[in-house]
């Protein structure tokens, strides 16, 4: 059996400085976006910018979330720098 | 109606297209935004512009439904532009069209507003030397959120 997956993209100054637009992650139950989001942080380099500072956005399935928005298997969660169009 | 495109786009042939929106329309509003010369840095020379294929459609197809809500409104148009930009190239048109004025220059202004604080779309500036994300700006913020 495959383990249970979603996936996680990056954009904008995010996807350069981690230099990564996508990642397949393993998903357990009562995961949120909030523990992604830590769990990414604790990387080494570039990925220690999670943790604080700079304000990230994020979105699952392609609609705002919030760190306590819960995820599971085959989800899109999406992280970004607040967005600056028009 | 709403296009996410890197090609530029004609104003007047947009403009026409609202006008034809029927005999009911009294007002049509139209805004077009420009690459300006000085944002976060000074000596831009042209902008790239990233978006969110997909989600960042919903999210204008949300604000215009939202707009719908909050003023009588006909007809909306919105263009925004991604990829390489130079000085002066458009990036964004809203055209919106109604009986009376003021509701087609408040749903227009909505609309502007929150495409610069909540749709998925990042620019970087790009100068002689340098490339530069530029930052979200508060008058920004406290201008989308006048409006909640």
């Amino acid at each position: 059996m495959t383990e249970p997956t979603l996936t996680v993209r990056f954009f904008a100054r995010l996807r350069e400085e981690l230099e990564t637009d996508r990642l397949q992650l393993p998903v357990t139950p009562g995961q949120t976006v909030g523990d992604i989001l830590s769990e990414l942080a604790n990387r080494d380099g570039a990925w220690s910018q999670l943790k604080s500072g700079q304000p990230v956005m994020v979105a699952v399935n392609q609609a705002m979330a919030k760190p306590n928005t819960p995820v599971q298997a085959g989800d899109e969660v999406a992280f970004f720098p607040p967005v600056t169009g028009g | 109606m709403i296009s996410i495109q890197t090609e530029d786009f004609d104003a007047g042939t947009e403009y026409e297209a609202l006008r034809a929106s029927g005999s009911g329309t009294g007002a049509i509003l139209t805004f077009s935004g420009l690459v300006r010369d000085s944002g976060d840095l000074s000596g831009v020379t042209g902008l790239f512009l990233e978006h969110y294929p997909g989600m960042t459609e919903q999210v204008i197809q949300n604000l215009i439904d939202e707009a719908s809500r909050r003023w009588s409104i006909r007809q909306v148009r919105v263009i925004h532009r991604v990829g390489q930009l130079a000085l002066s190239d458009q990036i964004v048109f809203v055209g919106v069209c109604s009986a009376h004025r003021a509701d087609a220059f408040a749903a227009g202004e909505f609309i502007m507003d929150a495409l610069k604080t909540s749709v998925p779309f990042w620019k970087k500036e790009i100068t002689g030397g340098a490339e530069h994300w530029v930052e979200q700006k508060a008058s920004d913020r406290d201008r989308a959120q006048s409006w909640d």
